[in-house]
């Protein structure tokens, strides 16, 4: 019974301390590798769509962010929610608008 | 004058190198393979029994996703980009020999029974594009409207290929006169890709939109889609997928073979005789690929993000995971050697590819790569449907 209190308290802690500082290089890896399996490691676009800074003009952060985060029903886009923070998907939203 | 140098070049050209040219040209290709790195757009070429790299030719594009067949000789290497080039390497001196941007996004290419035609699958835009392996030079072109995935060659200069927007498989006939294609309609909600068995016959496309998988019989003059698997996801609800699964490889062994569940832990026996479900296998993540060692008596697995650190075995006659590996960071792709002795595994974010042996599962070789993705062996040029 404690050894379960202990471990559910770490598990709750790791997304605690992720949320405080997103890691810019852990997580343009990420946009780059794993966003870009379906949308392409230039984000030109895949399975998923283009991606690049000028085709998301129509889209402001907040949009993307909460796209990022409870994805799109009914397509393939997966809501990120269990493995990323708010705080990163905000950053990778900004960083989908501003980085070429 | 002009004979006179070039008859001191060759000499000089004779003293030289000679141990050099004596290897060059005796080199066989048929323990050769390819290593894609994904974001530098460069490939290895590599040999699979001294687990060695023999060169790293750069100049290929955008790499995510690339794939690669090879000519009949196993000489050349078509290395299918993202970003819709087809690029023809020479193994033997490392050349890039031709080279054409064919489409804005493509998705993975095939190449026909006799060797003479390459063809690539087009996200956008979407359909398929067949070239002349010789030459590169456009032969015919299917404009499905939609994305396009699972192309596979198939028997007497055919491809089949199937659409992710509109659930249609397209059969083209570059043997006929007219170059015509035959369209199946109803193979289901969203395709994400598709396989063939090795005899050819039974082409599974799995669904990403539905609990299911379609299967055509090629024998059949008139192939009707068949659905498999129907529901296996028995109502619960499917997981976030993090990287769509592959279909690649017929894992079969004995009377049954394996694919991986779309948005579950899980892997699916399927009985090879009448398609239908003949167990099912509880593993670390969702699988990505499911792949039969040579012979068929393990089918190895690896997982989606984020639970792409491991490795699992399966034992196909008890369908149990007899072993699970950490190979590291991101592992994407698998490959045996031709009889299964060896699988070499791709570790993108450790930036490495490991050899294992397949008896022990001890790791034996251990080569430096730039974000390894794909590792295609030659042998692949000598079996249908890949």
């Amino acid at each position: 019974m404690a050894e379960g209190r202990v471990l559910a308290l770490a598990l709750v802690a790791i997304p605690l301390v992720a949320s405080a500082e997103p890691d810019p290089a852990h997580l343009e890896r990420l946009v780059i590798q794993d966003c870009g399996s379906c949308h392409g490691l230039t984000r030109k676009g895949g399975l998923g769509p283009d991606l690049r800074a000028e085709s998301l003009s129509h889209w402001d952060a907040d949009g993307l962010t909460e796209i990022i985060l409870d994805g799109i029903p009914g397509t393939a886009m997966p809501p990120w929610r269990p493995l990323l923070t708010e705080a990163e998907a905000q950053w990778i939203a900004q960083y989908l608008l501003t980085t070429e | 004058m002009r004979r006179v140098l070039a008859l001191a070049c060759l000499i000089l050209g004779l003293i030289s190198a000679p141990a050099r040219a004596e290897t060059d040209a005796l080199r066989s290709t048929g323990n050769l393979g390819v290593i894609i790195e994904r974001a530098s757009g460069s490939v290895l070429i590599v040999d699979r029994t001294a687990h060695a790299i023999l060169d790293r030719v750069e100049g290929f594009g955008d790499l995510s996703h690339a794939s690669v067949v090879f000519s009949s000789d196993a000489r050349f290497a078509f290395v299918f980009g993202r970003d819709g080039g087809l690029t023809r390497l020479d193994l033997l001196t490392g050349a890039i020999t031709g080279r054409v941007m064919q489409a804005g996004n493509s998705i993975g290419g095939a190449i026909s029974d006799d060797g003479a035609l390459v063809a690539v699958a087009n996200y956008k835009p979407g359909g398929v594009r067949v070239f002349d392996a010789d030459t590169l030079e456009p032969v015919a072109s299917y404009d499905t409207g939609a994305k396009t995935i699972g192309l596979v060659d198939l028997p007497g200069r055919r491809f089949a290929f199937t659409t992710w927007d509109t659930g249609e498989t397209w059969i083209a006939d570059l043997s006929a006169p007219d170059l015509e294609a035959v369209v199946i309609e109803g193979i289901g909600a969203n395709p994400y890709d598709a396989l063939l068995s090795p005899d050819g016959r039974s082409y599974i496309a799995g669904l990403f939109g539905e609990d299911g998988l379609t299967r055509l019989d090629m024998w059949d003059d008139t192939p009707e889609p068949q659905r498999i698997l129907p529901g296996y996801g028995r109502g619960e609800e499917p997981l976030p997928v993090y990287k769509m699964p592959h279909l690649e490889g017929w894992a079969q062994a004995g009377d049954r073979f394996v694919l991986p569940a779309i948005g579950h832990h899980e892997v699916l026996w399927v009985d090879a005789k009448d398609f239908t479900e003949a167990g099912r296998t509880k593993v670390h993540g969702q699988p990505v690929f499911a792949v039969a060692r040579p012979g068929g008596r393990q089918v190895w697995v690896n997982f989606a993000h984020p639970l792409n650190d491991t490795l699992q075995v399966l034992d196909t006659q008890s369908g149990e995971v007899i072993e699970t590996l950490k190979p590291g960071p991101a592992v994407l792709h698998m490959e045996f050697s031709p009889r299964g002795n060896e699988v070499w595994v791709s570790v993108r974010d450790a930036g490495v590819v490991q050899v294992y042996d397949t008896e022990s599962f001890e790791l034996i070789a251990e080569l430096p790569a730039n974000d390894p993705s794909g590792i295609f062996f030659t042998a692949r040029a000598h079996r249908l449907g890949l």
